[in-house]
């Protein structure tokens, strides 16, 4: 299960000594990790649900949120998706797919490096729209972009 | 411990175009194996990029990642010679840091 770094520091005796060992990796000083995914998002059956949990409910349509993805993917395992935000001080970007069984695929703080730009590769399980949420000077700005699937990404 | 990433980065400017791709299952906790009973979850859930030791790009996935998972991003104020260090952790508690120093 999720592994959540309050929980290891304050029960490590109780998960026992392998949880101990990898919190104490964790917790190395001066080394900031990134966070796990937002949990309830992450278990988010809707993209709407996700949203809430996430606090962007109600971000505003935009077109200066550009998706680079396929039209058709052939393959649902891997489809490719470039995400560049051309809103001004965007600080993180998250990915949803809205027909996958947990629609939230993840956020990526691009605040720190500058450039408001990330490709990743998805799985998308039936054709559906993928859907960016970007976050620019603490409100959420968002756009989708339908891909079509002939070969699931999800299951066997 | 999982096998190496390969990390590539690419000078523009000072703008370094970065691609990574990592090893790692990406398990849906959806998928049966061969005898019929579900692979439990196991997928990448954060990843972390540092230039110089500086947090430059951060990440929370889930199990929606395709498997081996190739991420690209971009860092401003990079120059050659810095050293850009890759981390990513799993939900089993498994992680693995790899580091490049850029050329010019």
């Amino acid at each position: 299960m999720d592994m959540h770094r309050r929980n290891v520091l304050r029960g490590a005796g109780a998960a026992g000594a392998i949880v101990a060992a990898a919190a104490a990796g964790l917790v190395k000083p001066g080394v900031a990790f990134a966070a796990p995914p937002n949990k309830a998002a992450a278990e988010a059956k809707s993209t709407a649900d996700a949203m809430k949990a996430l606090g962007v409910s109600g971000a505003a349509e935009t077109k200066d949120i550009v998706i680079k993805a396929p039209d058709i993917a052939e393959n649902g395992a891997v489809v490719p998706i470039e995400i560049e935000s051309k809103i001004p001080n965007t600080e993180s970007i998250a990915v949803f797919v809205d027909k996958n069984p947990f629609p939230y695929v993840g956020t990526f703080d691009v605040s720190k490096g500058g450039v408001p730009f990330v490709a990743l590769r998805v799985k998308v399980g039936e054709s559906s729209p993928v859907r960016v949420v970007a976050m620019a000077g603490g409100k959420p700005y968002t756009t989708a972009k339908e891909v079509k699937v002939t070969i699931g990404g999800c299951g066997g | 411990m999982a096998d190496p990433m390969r990390i590539r980065a690419t000078l523009q400017g000072d703008v370094a175009d970065v691609r990574v791709l990592m090893s790692h299952p990406m398990e849906t906790g959806q998928r049966k194996d061969a005898s019929g009973n579900v692979v439990p979850l196991h997928f990448i859930h954060s990843i972390t990029a540092q230039l110089n030791g500086k947090t430059v790009f951060e990440a929370s996935t889930t199990q929606a990642i395709s498997r081996n998972p190739v991420f690209a991003f971009k860092v401003k104020g990079a120059k050659a010679g810095d050293k850009l260090s890759i981390t990513w952790e799993d939900n089993k508690g498994d992680k693995r840091t790899d580091e490049i120093t850029l050329g010019g």
